[in-house]
């Protein structure tokens, strides 16, 4: 159904919200303006008291189609990405093989064209991701390919780094890195910090993350280019990044729903539902992140949605795979960060939305052929990708009803404020009530 | 915290107040005396069934566990997982319940993963885990045990009866332990069980061996080894696993003796009446000098005699301690 | 008359108040004498005997027996102390007392034991009793010697020697100690 009429609600541009109908007609936003009569041939949905912005822009999933299909499949995901509000979703290279060729990258991005959303590619930095040699950047870029990383680990080699951000630059793509150096990390499972000690775990040290945050800043500035930062997780990474920033290197970053709303303290009983890289952290930096998301110095929230098959999670703690599922609850998670409430709805649509197109070259000035433009100012003349956030209900989290294949949620029974009710993806709608179309 | 393990699972000694290590530090006197006795059996545990899961081998703790058992009349399922055909990955959960599906009344768990035993006791709440060992974290009856070996020889020495001394004879106690108190979860045990007694502990070792936060361990950090085991009453050797001495966190052996080793020279700084412990197995050479280790301060043969009376107190006590109560 | 109001005993659970003393500690002190020499006409060869006092409400009765047998007899006799807690019929029941020291001198074998209790009630702590000395040897003959039998027998274990016949119903609780014998009940206050 792509005509539609949406009623009641609070639309939210860039730059403010105003309460407003639209509507879609042949997918497209055709109208926009106070109290508009319903045609005879459209769907009218109702959304009283809900906020209606640009469909959700997820800078990093892990989609586990080639190679691990048990846990997560390119459809799965995207119907898991529906029901969390995604319009848009870039896939992470991490998979069996990883996506550092042609071949691959047109194999996700076809079975991507098959879902209903819109699924981009994030090609590998190096060969493999094993962080020697380069992976043919241009030629992925070719095919629309605009963010490349090694996700899953760091690229190590500053050497290596410096080289991928010279020979990429032309390409006008951006280098995105999971900042963890594998030396300072050894085989820690958890924050270092003296919970781990008396937990008997290994340390993942904060210095780990801060020192490749560091490095590759500096990298940036004598190659240039472009530099987005993965899940960045302590104070003092946010500190590096905004002074960057204000120095006027071209480099973003992003933060996780889990990363907002978890510290250390909920890996005490040991359940590997909470292991995750970079891991929780201290709740000082917690605050931080909250602190620095309210104050717009995050680009985007990302989910880092990792899914593992159950039987993986039932292991002991240090033998258990990292990762969490994140796309179904980071709506919600985020407006909870953003203060509930005191939560600006034009905030809330930046980092999930306007923000991430921006990053990820998915807006209507820069989307690649194939892909649907995101991140819209709802305009008239924009193909229709929409997400409506209802801020006032509550819900609790059903781990058995997920959409995803998997259920590594650790956010299984929590009571959840606000959610996504409403999906139009391209001009369709996909989403309605909760509920999949 | 828990004030006694009647009916409860043993863990951790962080989780055990004064009077729960105190409890079983008494009940364990009766269980020396059975185990002096011609026939060592009491039909206390008789019909239960006691299953041993070692993850991780180490034939001299399963023994003193299952000889604990089966002195109590328990009926005891020996599993030694590391070497039967049970992959390091495969599902935690899995293994548990098939040895539950047997019908157990408890289960002592060795694991080379920290925290094991909490997601064990997670996964069968109505079977009672004792842990024997996960990881980095805890060695419960190790710590249990050096703590009533302490008491039982000071107690002998001043002549009072053990248990009427309570945890007097910790209070002030100075014990000193040496070596890789970072990786060591027999170290964790000892700390949390003699900070609770009331005992004052220091730690000696090379730094990249020792914890950030000893603080919130209630020990101290003894920067001046020699000074340290002039203070000491109670010195404590950990083993260096061979693992740590090949240059990633001490560079050589050697290097470790040299700076850490309780050879024969530092033994001579020793207080007369100090004692020397070790949870076994022995590095003789590396921790320890060989005849220190053998001489009249090492009461290290009590430690392993100690092992099963300790281990019985605890496993009547968590099996059978609440009655009816499954 | 309640000045012993609350009498501190050793069984580990709710408190015993008193109501009233049915035997004081002359009383106690007369019964016992008589026992000893009870014992001394029964077993003309002292030499066999050996005591074994039921932790933990046996063991002052055990010691002035013991006392007694040397004064009347003139004969030094062993006293082993015994604890029955692992060997009770009931763990599974309620929660285990704290276990007290046991000490058997030597070998039970083809001795005359005597073992010295201070309440008879239903019979069980004896029966446990039993189960325990037989891992000391086969005594050649086990005799019974309590302060008080309260009656209420659940098995068939009859003493040998008694200082009281003393009835009670079943909800009552008797405490004995060497400085008199009280009846009261048990539970919260």
């Amino acid at each position: 159904m792509n005509n539609i009429l949406i009623t009641g609600a609070m639309l939210v541009t860039a730059n403010g919200a105003v309460e407003a109908d639209l509507r879609v007609r042949n997918g497209v936003i055709r109208e926009i303006g106070p109290a508009l009569t319903p045609l005879e041939d459209e769907q009218v949905l109702q959304l009283e008291g809900q906020w209606v912005g640009p469909g959700f822009v997820d800078l990093h999933t892990h989609l586990r189609e080639p190679g691990g299909e048990s846990a997560e499949t390119i459809a799965s995901g995207a119907r898991a990405g529906i029901v969390g509000g995604y319009t848009a979703l870039v896939t992470m290279p991490n998979t069996e093989p990883a996506l550092d060729t042609v071949a691959l990258v047109s194999f996700v991005l076809a079975e991507g064209a098959r879902t209903p959303i819109s699924i981009a590619v994030a090609g590998a930095i190096t060969q493999n991701r094993e962080g020697q040699q380069l992976a043919p950047m241009a030629e992925m870029a070719a095919l629309g390919v605009r963010i490349f990383t090694d996700d899953g680990s760091g690229v190590q080699n500053a050497g290596v780094m410096r080289r991928a951000l010279s020979y990429s630059k032309p390409l006008g793509v951006r280098l995105a890195q999971h900042c963890e150096d594998d030396s300072l990390v050894g085989s820690g499972v958890m924050n270092e910090g003296p919970l781990a000690e008396s937990l008997g775990l290994g340390g993942r040290s904060n210095l780990a993350e801060e020192i490749m945050v560091q490095r590759d800043i500096d990298l940036l500035r004598s190659t240039g280019g472009s530099l987005h930062l993965l899940h960045l997780s302590t104070a003092r990474s946010i500190e590096l990044v905004v002074n960057a920033k204000a120095e006027g290197l071209d480099v973003t970053c992003e933060v996780t729903p889990h990363h907002l709303t978890m510290d250390e303290s909920a890996c005490a009983t040991y359940d590997p539902l909470f292991k995750v890289h970079p891991p929780l952290r201290s709740s000082l930096d917690v605050l931080a992140l909250r602190e620095a998301l309210s104050g717009g110095h995050i680009d985007a929230v990302a989910t880092d949605h990792a899914p593992h098959a159950p039987e993986t999670k039932d292991r002991a703690f240090d033998e258990a795979p990292a990762g969490l599922l994140g796309l179904e609850t980071a709506a919600s998670l985020t407006y909870e960060a953003l203060g509930q409430s005191a939560c600006d709805p034009v905030l809330f649509y930046s980092v999930l939305s306007r923000g991430p197109a921006r990053v990820a070259q998915l807006r209507a000035s820069d989307c690649p052929v194939g892909l649907s433009a995101q991140g819209g100012a709802l305009e008239v003349g924009e193909v229709a990708n929409l997400t409506a956030f209802d801020p006032h209900v509550h819900w609790r989290v059903d781990a058995s009803a997920l959409q995803s294949r998997a259920s590594n949620t650790p956010y299984a029974d929590r009571a959840m404020f606000g959610r996504v009710t409403t999906v139009i993806s391209k001009g369709e709608l996909v989403l309605h009530a909760g509920e999949l179309q | 915290m828990i004030e006694t393990i009647r009916g409860q699972n043993l863990l951790s000694l962080n989780d055990l107040s004064k009077e729960a290590i105190i409890e079983i530090l008494n009940e364990a006197e009766s269980f020396v005396e059975v185990n002096e006795r011609a026939i060592k059996k009491v039909p206390a545990l008789k019909g239960r069934v006691v299953a041993s899961l070692f993850f991780e081998e180490s034939t001299r703790t399963r023994l003193s566990f299952e000889t604990a058992a089966k002195r109590l009349s328990a009926d005891v399922l020996s599993l030694a997982v590391a070497s039967s055909s049970v992959k390091k990955g495969e599902s935690l959960r899995d293994t548990i319940a098939t040895v539950d599906a047997l019908g157990i009344d408890a289960v002592v768990l060795r694991h080379a993963s920290s925290g094991a035993a909490e997601q064990v006791s997670r996964y069968v709440p109505h079977v009672r885990v004792i842990n024997a060992g996960d990881g980095q974290h805890q060695h419960p009856t190790q710590g249990l045990l050096d703590a009533f070996t302490i008491r039982q020889t000071l107690a002998e020495r001043k002549g009072v009866d053990p248990i009427a001394s309570g945890a007097s004879l910790f209070e002030g106690l100075k014990v000193l332990i040496v070596g890789d108190i970072r990786h060591s979860r027999v170290a964790r045990s000892d700390i949390a069980a003699y900070t609770s007694l009331g005992a004052e502990v220091r730690v000696a070792g090379p730094p990249t061996l020792l914890p950030q936060s000893l603080a919130e361990w209630g020990a101290t950090f003894a920067p001046n080894f020699e000074e340290a085991l002039r203070w000491a009453d109670v010195v404590g050797l950990l083993r260096l696993q061979r693992e740590r001495g090949t240059g990633s966190f001490v560079p050589t052996l050697d290097e470790y003796t040299s700076t850490y080793g309780l050879t024969q020279e530092r033994a001579r700084l020793l207080k007369p009446e100090a004692l020397i412990m070790h949870p076994g197995p022995m590095n003789r050479g590396v921790e320890v000098d060989s005849k220190v280790a053998d001489g009249p301060q090492a009461i290290i043969r009590r430690q392993v005699s100690n092992g099963v009376p300790v281990r019985m107190a605890v496993l009547y006590l968590s099996i059978a301690g609440l009655g009816g109560a499954k | 008359m309640n000045q012993h109001a609350q009498r501190q005993d050793h069984s580990g659970g709710p408190a015993f108040i008193a109501k009233s003393e049915l035997l004081n500690a002359d009383e106690v002190a007369r019964a016992l004498k008589r026992m000893a020499h009870e014992i001394i006409e029964r077993n003309q060869n002292l030499e066999n005997v050996v005591l074994v006092a039921v932790q933990r409400g046996g063991v002052p009765f055990g010691e002035v027996l013991q006392v007694h047998l040397a004064d009347i007899g003139g004969q030094a006799i062993a006293l082993g102390l015994l604890d029955v807690s692992f060997y009770r019929d009931d763990l599974d029941q309620r929660p285990v007392p704290t276990s007290a020291a046991t000490s058997i001198p030597s070998s039970l074998e083809d001795k005359t034991v005597i073992l010295v209790d201070d309440v008879l009630f239903t019979g069980r702590t004896i029966r446990a009793a039993f189960t325990a000395l037989s891992d000391w040897g086969r005594p050649r003959v086990v005799q019974l010697a309590v302060m008080v039998d309260r009656g209420h027998r659940e098995l068939p274990i009859r003493p040998d020697y008694v200082g009281k016949n003393l009835p009670s119903s079943r909800e009552e609780a008797i405490v004995a100690q060497i400085d008199g014998v009280w009846i009261g009940t048990r539970g919260a206050q």
